[in-house]
């Protein structure tokens, strides 16, 4: 498709606390061309010196709504998220450009998918652009059996917790796993390791079931699914990977 | 931390490749010099460097897409690949 992207002045309409290092940024997008879900915009920075940073972001909103999401985590050495997280205040103005990719998408609306089951893998704020496609499924109505396993440090820093639980409460063709990496409740009954290969295969779609699988965190996090999944017979084209580094940034 | 734990995915240089394409390039298709296989720039591993950015085959690591913007001036090497077929339309 044709489409030159153009930056874009953005006003945050609202900050959200996920958790205590993230945060979900509400912005109006004036010019905003309709999105897919697992798709990503760049934001760019710009200092007083004319020096500038560029990262991309996910977006956490589905398809449709009138402002667009990005969930930021806080990486305290980041050289664009202290920025996003700390130093943006709502009615602030922010420079964007997307949506972008045309790969890492999934859209509810042509049958869901070309599989008949759906495995998303997130690790941390790797949730956002799996979040944006459990949003537009929800939204629409599709019913594709869905899993989501979800590796997150602590409870307390598992992004979109209580929605997750709502939409998980109400819909029995989507399910929700979590695991904690580092520390859990006292009364924690779920898994509390890094994600391997037995959870995989403990949690994950059978390849029987045709699975269309999304993967998305940190870069040996996407690679560690990636690689498993495939040893467990999942054919490469049908993972879809989204790997945002050593911790995005 | 080791370089294998900067790259990303071709998908992250969309915005990049829309700067000189124009076109939604994370589909477009290449054709890898070094072993053949064919795959969408999205499944390609990008590095990011200071002045650009490097696009490797999945399968076997051959450059096949090496971006540097010096001085107002896009530079593209894409002597790895030996064919790339980009859609004109939205399917």
């Amino acid at each position: 498709m044709v489409q030159q992207l153009k930056w874009q002045l953005c006003t945050v309409v609202e900050i959200r606390q996920e958790t205590p290092k993230a945060k979900s940024l509400i912005l109006d997008w004036p010019e905003r061309t309709t999105h897919l879900a697992g798709q990503h915009v760049d934001v760019r920075l710009t200092a007083e010196d004319g020096y500038q940073a560029q990262r991309s972001y996910s977006i956490a909103s589905p398809p449709g709504e009138k402002h667009l999401m990005l969930t930021v985590e806080r990486i305290d050495d980041g050289e664009v998220s202290p920025y996003l997280t700390d130093g943006l205040r709502v009615g602030d103005r922010l420079e964007l450009r997307g949506p972008i990719g045309g790969y890492f998408v999934w859209d509810a609306r042509n049958g869901g998918t070309d599989g008949s089951t759906l495995f998303l893998a997130a690790g941390g704020s790797g949730i956002a652009p799996l979040m944006s496609m459990i949003r537009h499924r929800a939204s629409t109505g599709n019913k594709v059996p869905t899993r989501l396993l979800y590796s997150s440090r602590s409870y307390e820093e598992v992004i979109y917790r209580e929605e997750l639980d709502r939409l998980s409460a109400h819909d029995p063709t989507l399910r929700v796993i979590h695991t904690l990496t580092r520390r859990r409740p006292a009364n924690w009954m779920g898994y509390g390791r890094r994600i391997d290969r037995a959870m995989l295969a403990d949690t994950a779609w059978p390849p029987a079931e045709k699975p269309l699988a999304f993967t998305c965190g940190p870069t040996a996090f996407v690679e560690t699914v990636a690689t498993h999944l495939g040893e467990l017979g999942y054919e490469s084209g049908r993972i879809k990977t989204e790997r945002f580094g050593p911790t995005g940034g | 931390m080791q370089d294998n734990d900067l790259r990303l995915d071709g998908n992250a240089a969309g915005g990049l490749l829309n700067e000189i394409f124009r076109f939604e390039m994370t589909t477009a298709e290449a054709t890898c010099g070094g072993c053949g296989t064919v795959r969408p720039i999205g499944e390609m591993m990008l590095y990011q460097h200071g002045m650009g950015a490097i696009l490797r085959c999945a399968e076997c690591d051959t450059a096949l897409i090496r971006i540097t913007h010096v001085r107002g001036c896009y530079r593209l090497d894409l002597s790895g690949m030996t064919y790339l077929r980009i859609a004109s339309e939205a399917h």
